[in-house]
């Protein structure tokens, strides 16, 4: 599951000052422009290495960091057929973090350092699992929106132009068709349940929708927008574009179950565009900045994984052998 | 076909099943690397799964409630798992240990019942062979491997191994209706599971390099087989059944 | 140590000692070395190569590579082999191939000889 990336101003102005061969720059850009992949031994910019680095290696720790909030329910499902759905879809993001952080070693970081990048607070995740899962009836919505905007974004960026990051989105968007499946399934036996069941699900629907809007990134009319990156396939869509799918794909499916958002202004509009209340960009800020209810929780989580797992790496690992960098 | 026998059989099964695999999904999300976390996670599920299909065996031919009920609503005295499924996952070491003892009673006490007399236990036993297969050889490596890693990996297994030794010496804790079982061979009983164990493991702890307690010097944990647990499983059922109780009739 | 114990929903991470924390930066120190695998999804079907594990050695690696790559579908066996024996053209050089699929003389659709039968026995009353 991963959110969109934002780039700073500084980043954007890098991005414009490209200082490069222009003979293999015009050569990279054709290819890319022909639809053409590229794979991890070919020369590519600078820019484009470290943005696609930084890209990836985000989307990996959302997945690690994604674990937890739904983890919180891992021992609580509530009969054999959610127990087992939901081990193994928290598992997926074990998985997806693999497969992701496997596409990004490519690029020349090793996983080691990007998970201590992670757990230093220098690289960041998707703010939207800076949140709790308050109720059962969290982890529902989690498998089917949080799962569904995220399938949004990743089944875009696996049009991408690089290799082994389509790759693994592929196999990502492949699996996280179970996530979506199996947490709709959890949202509408919610709904067609008992009171109790729908007042569940109703306020966990209230909780989620504010951080469902922040999922995609602020309003392009506000980010920070390089052509660069477009042109690059790195990016695909805008963070508007992708918000708006996800509102057309999901909300009615919300709504054909009598279930409601927190926002007398969401409604489709003649155009096909969406309008929804404005959802606060400035907590969007503070929480991306550390002040989110659970973003504390999750890094010592994560760091107490490291730490505590520290033992087993240490006597696996043979020093005499080197790490080379994984070919795909 | 004496059935009071065979529920008690399948009752201990199911429950050391559902309670180690519950308690191995923990791990699932913050394990010490993400392969392993991974393959732990499979493990775990598969013994959701094995625990699954033993209580469909109790209520589709025995006569007893679902699956779901069995499981998530039942008194924490009625159930029978050994008091080693039940400790808390603990370290690593720990978590490791209990899954290589656990699992290698489990693959021996598999290939015994699939001779057994009752066929859908014969069939279910063929089944899961495969599954259980990865489990003591990934039980297997990562003793070796842990155990002649480095110092520091070497105590941990050895203490944890000595830890956990007198709580797996009572898996083999027989119910009241063993010998009826016997008789009508539908399982050839705790004994001789425990005989072929001891012969399994003991090469291959030594092997490691690690000492195996003695058995006679060990204070066997007993009780689970007859519904005395440690405190550990009531905390954890309370967990487990926590969402399931908010309304117990509804579906989830 | 960490000074405040974090009170969490989830009742997982409040059994974890998180006071073993220290503060200060966390140092990521092992670097396992990595294996390519192949899947091989059943018998008479060729192996294709799915990703990478990080494992200490091919034992573990192929554990490992069962549940990262096997734990959906059908899978008759799996195949690892160190990142650092696996050798590989330049991509620079995919040159060299460019012309290949040129060569039709290689190619069976190049040999088409019906619309010449048809022609010779319409002119021979065949």
């Amino acid at each position: 599951m991963y959110g969109n990336t934002h780039i700073t101003e500084e980043e954007a102005k890098r991005l414009n000052t490209i200082d490069e061969d222009p003979e293999k720059l015009q050569a990279f850009e054709e290819r890319i422009a022909n639809g053409e992949k590229i794979e991890p031994g070919d020369w590519m910019p600078k820019e484009y290495r470290r943005q696609l680095l930084r890209m990836i290696e985000q989307h990996a720790h959302s997945e690690i960091v994604g674990a937890l909030p739904e983890g919180t329910w891992i021992t609580r499902a509530p009969n054999f057929r959610r127990k087992l759905a939901l081990i193994a879809k928290v598992q997926d993001e074990i998985g997806h973090g693999q497969l992701l952080y496997s596409a990004a070693e490519t690029l020349g970081k090793t996983r080691e350092q990007m998970l201590e990048d992670l757990l230093n607070g220098k690289s960041k995740y998707s703010n939207v699992f800076n949140y709790p899962a308050v109720t059962w009836a969290d982890v529902a919505v989690i498998g089917f929106l949080v799962d569904g905007a995220a399938i949004v974004n990743q089944v875009i960026n696996s049009k991408g132009s690089y290799g082994p990051y389509c790759r693994a989105l592929e196999r990502i968007c492949y699996e996280e068709s179970f996530h979506l499946k199996q947490g709709h399934d959890n949202v509408v036996y919610l709904a067609t349940g008992t009171a109790k069941q729908r007042s569940m699900l109703q306020e966990a629907i209230n909780r989620w929708y504010r951080p469902l809007l922040h999922f995609f990134g602020p309003p392009d009319r506000t980010s920070q927008h390089s052509e660069k990156l477009m042109k690059w396939k790195v990016k695909l869509a805008s963070n508007d574009d992708m918000r708006n799918q996800f509102l057309d794909q999901y909300v009615p499916k919300i709504w054909e179950l009598g279930i409601t958002f927190p926002d007398p202004n969401l409604k489709k509009n003649n155009d096909g565009i969406w309008e929804f209340s404005d959802p606060d960009w400035d907590e969007f800020k503070r929480v991306i900045n550390g002040g989110g209810p659970c973003n504390k929780e999750r890094l010592e989580v994560r760091k107490y994984a490291e730490e505590a797992g520290r033992w087993v790496r240490n006597a696996l690992m043979n020093p005499s052998e080197k790490y080379t960098i994984p070919l795909a | 076909m004496n059935t009071t026998a065979l529920k008690e059989l399948l009752y201990k099964m199911a429950d050391d099943a559902l309670i180690i695999g519950h308690r191995n999904s923990e791990w699932t999300g913050i394990g010490p690397m993400l392969e392993e976390d991974l393959a732990f996670s499979s493990m775990a599920q598969d013994k959701i799964g094995h625990a699954l299909a033993l209580y469909k065996i109790l209520n589709e031919l025995l006569g007893e409630e679902s699956p779901d009920k069995i499981a998530f609503l039942r008194d924490e005295n009625k159930f029978k798992c050994c008091h080693l499924v039940e400790l808390p996952i603990g370290e690593y070491d720990f978590s490791l240990i209990r899954h290589f003892l656990f699992d290698h009673a489990e693959a021996i006490r598999y290939e015994m019942l699939s001779h057994s007399s009752f066929t859908p236990l014969a069939q279910l036993a063929k089944k899961v062979k495969g599954e259980i297969k990865y489990h003591t050889m990934h039980a297997d490596s990562f003793l070796k491997q842990l155990a002649k890693g480095n110092e520091e990996s070497k105590a941990r297994m050895q203490s944890a191994l000595n830890f956990a030794f007198p709580y797996a010496l009572g898996i083999f804790e027989k119910g009241d209706n063993e010998s009826e079982l016997i008789k009508e061979n539908i399982f050839a009983g705790e004994d001789e599971l425990k005989k072929q164990w001891l012969q399994k493991i003991r090469p291959i702890i030594e092997s490691a390099g690690l000492k195996l307690p003695k058995v006679e010097e060990s204070a066997i944990k007993y009780g689970g087989r007859k519904g005395f647990h440690t405190e550990h499983l009531k905390t954890l059922l309370d967990e487990m059944c926590e969402v399931t109780r908010l309304e117990p009739t509804a579906e989830w | 140590m960490s000074n405040n114990q974090i009170n969490s929903l989830d009742p997982r991470v409040n059994r974890l000692d998180l006071s073993r924390l220290k503060e200060g930066k966390v140092h990521t120190n092992t670097h396992l070395i990595t294996w390519e695998v192949f899947h091989l999804e059943k018998r008479g079907k060729q192996a294709v190569h799915v990703g990478v594990v990080h494992a200490p050695n091919p034992e573990m690696a192929l554990l490992m590579a069962k549940e990262t790559f096997g734990r959906r579908g059908k899978t008759a066996n799996l195949w690892v082999a160190k990142t650092s024996n696996v050798y590989t053209f330049n991509m620079q050089d995919e040159d060299m191939f460019e012309t290949t699929p040129e060569k039709t003389f290689r190619d069976p659709a190049a040999y088409r000889v019906r619309d010449r039968i048809e022609a010779y026995r319409e002119k021979h009353n065949l």
